[in-house]
């Protein structure tokens, strides 16, 4: 019996034994407590939350290029139509004192930064880029949002995805509205013209197609979060 | 009947039995859904399976969004339920019989000399003999290396030393799923040796109570060999 098939056999019969017992996964018991879980389990990653923690990806670690993998959830790659839609804007609004669309020349205009780090996925691959564009702090204190902002909902034209963060995490030093990857303008595949991209939340926070950025009092949700991820997804 | 494990152990020991097999059976939902180690664009040297999915019926929480739920509340279950039993065991002495010691390697070859045969009666090593001696020190000991990998995976960016102690995201993911296939591999033969050779070890797991009439060294017990009390035995214990 060659390891994996021991391992398979015996964990099979214990979870079998204990599943027969009682169907534990799917009680509303069970959801109110897992519930309960993800609620602490929040408290406890905004209090291992640092501006300080930052991400790099490791020394000789391969940019993944053509194999980072890129998902949107139209049945088709969304595309920003110019001649349909006119041209393309980032509109930053909600609880800012001065409401502003950026084109991306506009975004062009802001500190560039340009970090190489990994990129984690809720499935628990991760994946090398050179992501490059402006802070979300940079835009934050070009709007001038008001202390009353505690979350920040991004909004796409990838079908109604959205993904809403704790500000803290949004104003992250590594939280990027990137509009470049790996040295290139960002590709189709990976939410041109601009998307969100941050090491701090999971890959699902980090709304690709970007359209919208919204300060709010309250948090959002979001596409993913709403079917049950983790709304924090912080890493 | 003599009392062999204190209630608190008893307790922490089936609380772990389930909580470990629910985080094994959601953990490797979790894998499932990138059942491989390589990041993005790299292959992976150590791990023969790559992209090889564990069969649905091993995995526990249905899918990868409740198996993380499962997996990151029951964590909770299996630290308090850990640090309990090693505050007990350190304040309460039974540490004792757990630590190795000098002569532990002489032990357990003798041990083992007993168990191929070699030797005709069973060595008497106290409580545990140094075998389990080990076992149960290395179970703890594997134990922390799996909440450290652990935490190396859940908070890559915010807790990155940790994550840069295993060797990154990937080593890290990796020593996790690995340190998992030990603990695994010692609880089968842990649960293998209890029925092979010590059955009546159950009944302290549960009440507490231990006859020494039926332990191995009175029974003279190898794996399978001598399971059942000698008629003899039990005459003179007045069965």
């Amino acid at each position: 019996m060659d390891r994996r098939r021991f391992l398979n056999v015996g964990g099979f019969s214990l979870t079998a034994a204990f599943l027969a017992a009682c169907n534990v996964d799917r009680s509303p018991r069970a959801q109110r407590l897992l519930d309960l879980a993800e609620h602490r389990n929040e408290g406890v990653e905004r209090s291992l939350f640092q501006h300080a923690s930052m991400n790099s990806a490791k020394d000789g670690a391969k940019i993944a290029g053509s194999a980072f993998p890129s998902y949107f959830i139209s049945s088709t790659v969304p595309v920003w139509d110019e001649r349909v839609r006119g041209p393309w804007a980032l509109e930053v609004s909600g609880l800012v004192q001065n409401p502003r669309r950026f084109s991306l020349e506009d975004l062009r205009k802001l500190p560039f930064r340009s970090q190489r780090v990994d990129h984690f996925c809720v499935e628990g691959w991760n994946a090398v880029a050179v992501w490059q564009g402006a802070r979300l702090s940079d835009i934050a204190r070009a709007v001038g949002v008001t202390p009353d902002a505690h979350y920040v909902d991004f909004q796409s034209f990838d079908d109604d995805y959205h993904e809403s963060w704790d500000m803290d995490s949004a104003m992250h030093p590594q939280t990027l509205v990137a509009y470049a990857m790996d040295g290139h303008m960002l590709g189709m595949a990976h939410g041109a013209p601009a998307r969100v991209h941050s090491p701090v939340k999971l890959g699902y926070k980090n709304t690709k197609y970007l359209t919208k950025i919204v300060f709010l009092p309250k948090r959002n949700g979001g596409y993913w979060s709403d079917q049950g991820y983790e709304w924090y997804g912080g890493v | 009947m003599t009392g062999r494990h204190h209630w608190v152990v008893r307790v922490t020991h089936w609380v772990n039995a389930i909580a470990l097999t629910l985080m094994v059976g959601s953990g490797l939902r979790i894998f499932n859904a990138y059942p491989a180690f390589a990041r993005r664009g790299e292959g992976f040297c150590c791990y023969p399976w790559e992209h090889k999915a564990i069969p649905d019926a091993l995995t526990f929480g249905g899918w990868l969004g409740g198996a993380r739920h499962w997996h990151f509340a029951l964590m909770w279950v299996l630290v308090i339920n850990g640090l309990v039993y090693l505050t007990f065991i350190y304040l309460h002495g039974e540490w004792r019989d757990l630590v190795p010691r000098r002569g532990d390697a002489r032990d357990a070859l003798a041990m083992i000399k007993f168990y191929l045969f070699v030797t005709k009666s069973h060595p008497r090593q106290g409580k545990h003999n140094a075998m389990q001696k080990a076992t149960y020190f290395a179970l703890p000991v594997l134990a922390i290396v799996q909440v450290l990998t652990g935490l190396a995976i859940w908070k890559p960016v915010q807790l990155g030393w940790i994550t840069a102690l295993f060797g990154g995201y990937v080593w890290a993911r990796y020593w996790h799923f690995m340190t998992m296939v030990a603990l695994i591999a010692i609880s089968f033969v842990h649960i293998f040796m209890v029925f092979a050779v010590d059955p009546y070890s159950l009944q302290s797991m549960i009440t507490g109570g231990y006859r020494e009439d039926l332990s191995p060294e009175a029974r003279n017990a190898r794996p399978f060999y001598h399971l059942l009390p000698r008629w003899r035995d039990r005459a003179a214990h007045g069965d």
